[in-house]
């Protein structure tokens, strides 16, 4: 039977990851605490350091594509809702599936291309330079030195550019319902306050919390798994972008069908 | 066996350092090195030499911590490294210094940041002794001045100093190399075997060094272990190896290339040591 047996060693395999990602991620919150409490002097500066990359450094982009996706959600909804004359409700419609979804969800991908991958290379090209072995010889632990502070950073930076991507797919959202739905720019964001409960903005940063989680642990464990030589920096790279897109979808999935069975 | 033992310092009258005991190291099924004994000397340099793939480099990741050793013992402070808890091992690597042979300094990092990092990981000294201090390590290697250098502006020569500065950051008392003149021209390799013997003189410091440059091992080396496939084939002082009549000893010191492989069988037997049987 090799189709099962395949089956079964790809199944072990990949929980055996899984297994990885939470012991990796559990250190590493670890290693947080414990420099919050010990006041250390190095994590603080590298948290903040790796919180300007991974934020700041998206903005401008996360900004322009997030607007883009709020006209063409805007676009795609009014396709079907001017069949029943309910353009109006265009603004509930982008509201919801951005702050809900696809706010978080672009905000991960993004982060993935941009922030997961550079954990991945830096991990890796500090593994193949010997720096990793230098780390664990000077006594100084990898996980706390260089995971640590990119997990701060990352639980930090998720929400908040969940948030602002919110705020710019409301933007892009409200450009088409100025042009052909009839709102005022006020009597649009008036309509979105109205159509939004406090549950789908949690809903989304709770996502983009594990999404951040998902991201940081898959980047740094698949750097620290680099093997020999620069090509296996960009093997790692590759790696970690396509297992994180898979596994954030996947969290999306278990998250949002926990939210519709339990809180609705 | 023919091991050229004259001068191990099993029975010896001073204490060693540094102990290994019949070390076995194995990735996975392939054994790498095959029962090591030898001892290490306070403050004498000691070269482990041996070619590409003799081991060498395994068993010097073997000595810091890096690899697992499948059986034996390496006894260092009266500790045996073996059955180390992780806490034990923290500790004790504060002790010893290792310079890798690409230098290992932090990318992102100035040199003095890097030479610090150490200290203020280890200790409770203020910002201001630190500097000093780290002016002070950068000072005993040549390297004066060039505290806020990126290690991608250091030529490698520098680099390789910089990461020595840094291994001497805590004042181990072991410190290891590998491979110090890899990649350097003659002229900054000389410059670094001047510098390994000053730190020797100035400090006392017990050095060992992994290399397969034999002009720098016989410059260094109070003594040497000469590693082949796993195994030592001699150890003695630079005297006792040069007039070594073994024949591996005599390849390897006189740079007699390998007899040249054309057949499957004569392959197979280098890898594994052993006669394979004809198929039937």
């Amino acid at each position: 039977m090799p189709v099962a047996e395949n089956i079964g060693a790809a199944t072990l395999d990949g929980l055996a990851y899984v297994g990885g990602l939470a012991k990796l991620g559990a250190s590493a919150a670890r290693a947080v605490v414990l420099d919050v409490f010990e006041r250390r002097r190095l994590a603080y500066g590298r948290a903040i350091h790796q919180a300007m990359a991974v934020g700041i450094g998206s903005l401008p982009i996360l900004s322009l594509i997030t607007f883009f996706i709020g006209t063409i959600l805007a676009l795609q909804s009014a396709y079907e809702l001017r069949k029943f004359g309910a353009l109006q409700f265009v603004a509930d419609a982008v509201a919801i599936s951005v702050s809900r979804e696809l706010g978080p969800l672009i905000t991960a991908i993004l982060v993935i291309g941009r922030s997961g991958s550079s954990f991945a290379a830096e991990l890796g090209t500090m593994k193949v330079n010997e720096e990793i072995d230098a780390l664990e010889t000077m006594a100084l632990d990898p996980v706390r030195f260089l995971v640590a502070p990119k997990l701060l950073s990352m639980l930090l930076m998720m929400p908040c550019l969940t948030v602002w991507a919110d705020f710019m797919g409301v933007i892009g959202g409200a450009i088409f319902g100025m042009a052909a739905a009839g709102f005022t720019f006020k009597t649009y964001i008036i309509a979105t306050l109205d159509a939004l409960v406090l549950r789908d903005i949690v809903t989304g940063l709770i996502k983009s919390l594990m999404f951040g989680v998902v991201i940081t642990t898959v980047g740094c464990q698949e750097g620290l798994r680099t093997g020999l030589g620069a090509e296996e920096v960009g093997r790692s790279t590759t790696s970690a972008v396509v297992k994180s897109i898979f596994l954030v979808i996947m969290v999306d999935l278990v998250f949002t069908t926990m939210f519709y069975l339990g809180i609705g | 066996m023919d091991e050229l033992n004259a001068t191990d310092t099993l029975g010896s009258a001073q204490a060693p350092v540094l102990s290994i005991r019949n070390l076995h190291v194995a990735y996975g099924e392939r054994e790498i090195l095959h029962g090591i004994s030898f001892d290490v000397l306070a403050g004498e340099t000691l070269v482990i030499l041996g070619g590409s793939g003799s081991g060498k480099s395994t068993l010097l990741r073997t000595l810091v911590g890096l690899e697992r050793p499948s059986s034996g013992d390496v006894i260092l402070r009266g500790k045996n490294l073996c059955a180390m808890s992780e806490e034990e091992w923290r500790e004790l690597r504060q002790h010893i210094g290792i310079s890798f042979q690409s230098g290992a300094l932090f990318g992102s990092m100035t040199v003095g940041e890097n030479v610090a990092l150490p200290l203020l990981e280890h200790t409770q000294l203020d910002p201001a002794t630190i500097e000093i201090m780290v002016r002070l390590k950068l000072n005993e290697v040549g390297l004066n001045g060039y505290e806020d250098y990126m290690p991608a502006q250091l030529s490698g020569g520098m680099k390789k100093r910089a990461a020595v500065a840094r291994a001497m950051a805590m004042d181990p008392e072991i410190l290891f190399f590998d491979e110090p003149s890899a990649g350097l021209d003659p002229i900054i390799a000389a410059g670094i075997d001047q510098l390994l013997i000053k730190l020797k003189e100035a400090f006392g410091i017990t050095i060992i060094v992994v290399t397969h440059e034999l002009a720098s091992a016989f410059l260094i080396a109070d003594r040497m272990v000469l590693l082949d496939k796993g195994h030592i084939v001699a150890i003695g002082t630079t005297a006792e190896l040069q007039g070594s009549t073994h024949p591996r000893v005599r390849q390897f010191l006189d740079r007699v290339a390998e007899p040249e492989i054309s057949r499957e069988i004569d392959y197979l037997q280098m890898l594994t040591g052993e006669v394979p049987r004809p198929r039937q």
